[in-house]
């Protein structure tokens, strides 16, 4: 146990730019579907792209996919948690 | 249970300084969520004014420098990867590569800060700032929506500061060898705040600058 913990999982180097390239390349979608005008669908695709990016800093950048169990069962509690600030505020709001 | 503790704790004490990275990294993680919910509550609000005045948030939103974001994304994400290859530099226990890839980030975290404040300034320029008269002459979603993004982009610079000198400090561990390969905490929790900064920034950017 100890000794996985002091020598953690070491991705390459062309991994992380791999992952830095793929986040570049979903910015440019972001932004090319707003100067398409791609009205209609703008916040969803905005907030799914968004996402997608954040998971590939969470699960590379920060290791996430590599760590023991705990770390991403910490990170589901709190976007579950998150999530029940949102629904009740919206659904204060929606009731108003 | 508490037996089992305490020779847990007998045993390290007689075999080294005792240390619990995993402990550790629970705490780190313990404050990051915290930084995640004071974003989080205010995403909230940019959620429930943009539900309620939609058109003007899409109005004030023309008004914000697209590319001029964009190449701060571009500068931001930048720096998260020479970041992550600062790590794993000293992981393969290369020092001089890691403080160098730091000085990197460093440079761009600067980069985005410099940017940054050349946008306020046009934007005070055009008296568009927290109380400024012109500004309260316009419609109400516009105010808020403004109000908003000088709030959210402001305390994300900041923590972009705050990065920045954990940054600094992190590089005179790596150079004093208090942070090694064999001891990396240090320098992997400056990595994931720093990539947290990041994070931020990703929802950040189109939600203010891409609803036009």
């Amino acid at each position: 146990m100890e000794h996985e913990i002091e020598h953690p999982h070491v991705l390459s180097r062309s991994a992380y730019v791999a992952v830095w390239a793929a986040l570049i390349c979903l910015t440019g979608v972001t932004v090319g579907s707003h100067s398409l005008e791609l009205r209609h669908l703008a916040i969803l695709t905005i907030m799914i792209v968004a996402t997608v990016k954040s998971s590939l800093v969470l699960l590379y950048f920060m290791h996430v996919r590599f760590e023991k169990p705990i770390v991403p069962i910490m990170i589901l509690v709190t976007l579950a948690t998150y999530a029940v600030f949102v629904i009740l505020t919206f659904s204060d709001y929606s009731f108003r | 249970m508490s037996s089992e503790l305490a020779t847990a704790h007998r045993v390290h004490e007689a075999h080294a300084p005792h240390r619990d990275p995993v402990g550790l990294k629970i705490g780190m993680w313990l404050f990051l969520f915290t930084e995640i919910t004071l974003f989080g509550t205010l995403f909230i609000a940019f959620a429930v004014y943009l539900h309620a005045y939609k058109l003007d948030f899409q109005a004030a939103s023309g008004e914000l420098n697209v590319p001029i974001g964009t190449l701060n994304t571009i500068v931001l994400l930048t720096s998260s990867l020479t970041m992550a290859l600062a790590i794993q530099a000293l992981q393969r226990r290369d020092k001089t590569q890691s403080i160098l890839l730091m000085g990197v980030t460093l440079l761009f975290a600067c980069t985005f800060l410099v940017v940054k404040a050349f946008e306020w300034n046009a934007k005070f320029h055009h008296h568009i700032y927290p109380g400024s008269e012109v500004l309260l002459l316009r419609p109400r979603g516009e105010i808020v929506f403004f109000g908003l993004y000088f709030t959210m982009t402001g305390l994300h610079a900041l923590h972009v500061v705050i990065g920045g000198i954990v940054i600094l400090f992190a590089v005179s561990r790596v150079r004093k060898g208090l942070t090694s390969a064999d001891r990396p905490e240090f320098i992997e929790y400056t990595g994931l705040y720093w990539h947290l900064v990041d994070l931020v920034w990703i929802y950040l950017f189109p939600l203010f600058y891409l609803i036009s």
